[in-house]
């Protein structure tokens, strides 16, 4: 089972996108992508978890292939919808400038490639103002354009910025 | 620290909760249970468990070398992220009737799949060396949905026996969901 994303790094391999940047993060420190108090951490992790588990998994590639092509376009936007409605409420509570106060976090991360998602599958974000606000505060710093995309050693011509 | 017991929203059938569940019995944390038919999804118990780690730090759920917490993780965030919410009620309802067997048994096997080899290079008695973790939490709920859906685990050894010397434990015994305040007669133990 061949898994993206995989690191290796430090001479192990390391699959799973928040386990890698859990790993990142407590090898190199700095910047921070976790806050230090235990109840932010708590948030950026549930906010995370909620993406990266609750809402990506049921719209990947290999479940799309398994639902079938006419079902494949209502089964994405459903899960991410469905994922949006819970994280829009969440963000009530944590965003500041960012998904948890005023800081990139480990959440951020995980919001601006699932609202990506939202858009490819053609999902009305209209009823989701904090995600889009902050995906779009996200998306003007380097970290998030020069990683984007269309900006990839492998990105098609056609998809190229 | 506020006053009060942590109140726990727990649905008994519900793997997540389960996990849950054990990581307060392995930390010695009373709590109050308020049951919840329906618990909506997955991902996010993972974040609960990893707030105890660090507010209630023994005993340890997570080994102190990043390495290995790396492994603890991968194998979490495959089991909570990669397979428990393929298979869980909501998606289920979707797939419809027919289908749902199989499909709940596909999500397991592809996960089973990939996680028997990376226990190949990780487990020692449980998931990630000797210690219980937080990978243990994820791997014995998802047995026994695996069990549920009639997944022939035969495949998966070491799944297999690294569930075998968790269930002996107390803390998963203690919160198997049939013993829970909302388990139906029919399937307390």
């Amino acid at each position: 089972m061949k898994q993206v994303p995989a690191l290796k790094i430090d001479g192990i391999t390391i699959h799973q996108s928040l386990a890698i940047i859990e790993y990142l993060e407590e090898t190199r420190p700095t910047p921070r992508l976790l806050p230090q108090d235990p109840k932010k951490r708590a948030s950026v992790r549930m906010i995370s978890d909620l993406i990266a588990g609750g809402i990506q998994p049921l719209q990947n590639l290999s479940v799309l292939k398994q639902v079938g092509e006419e079902f494949q376009l209502t089964w994405a936007q459903n899960a991410i919808i469905s994922g949006f409605n819970a994280l829009e409420q969440i963000l009530q509570s944590t965003a500041g400038t960012y998904c948890v106060g005023d800081e990139v976090t480990m959440a951020d991360l995980c919001l601006v490639p699932q609202v990506a998602n939202a858009e490819r599958f053609k999902v009305d974000c209209t009823p989701y103002p904090t995600i889009s606000s902050i995906n779009k505060r996200l998306l003007v710093l380097e970290a998030f354009q020069v990683t984007h995309p269309c900006r990839q050693p492998d990105t098609p011509t056609e998809l190229r910025a």
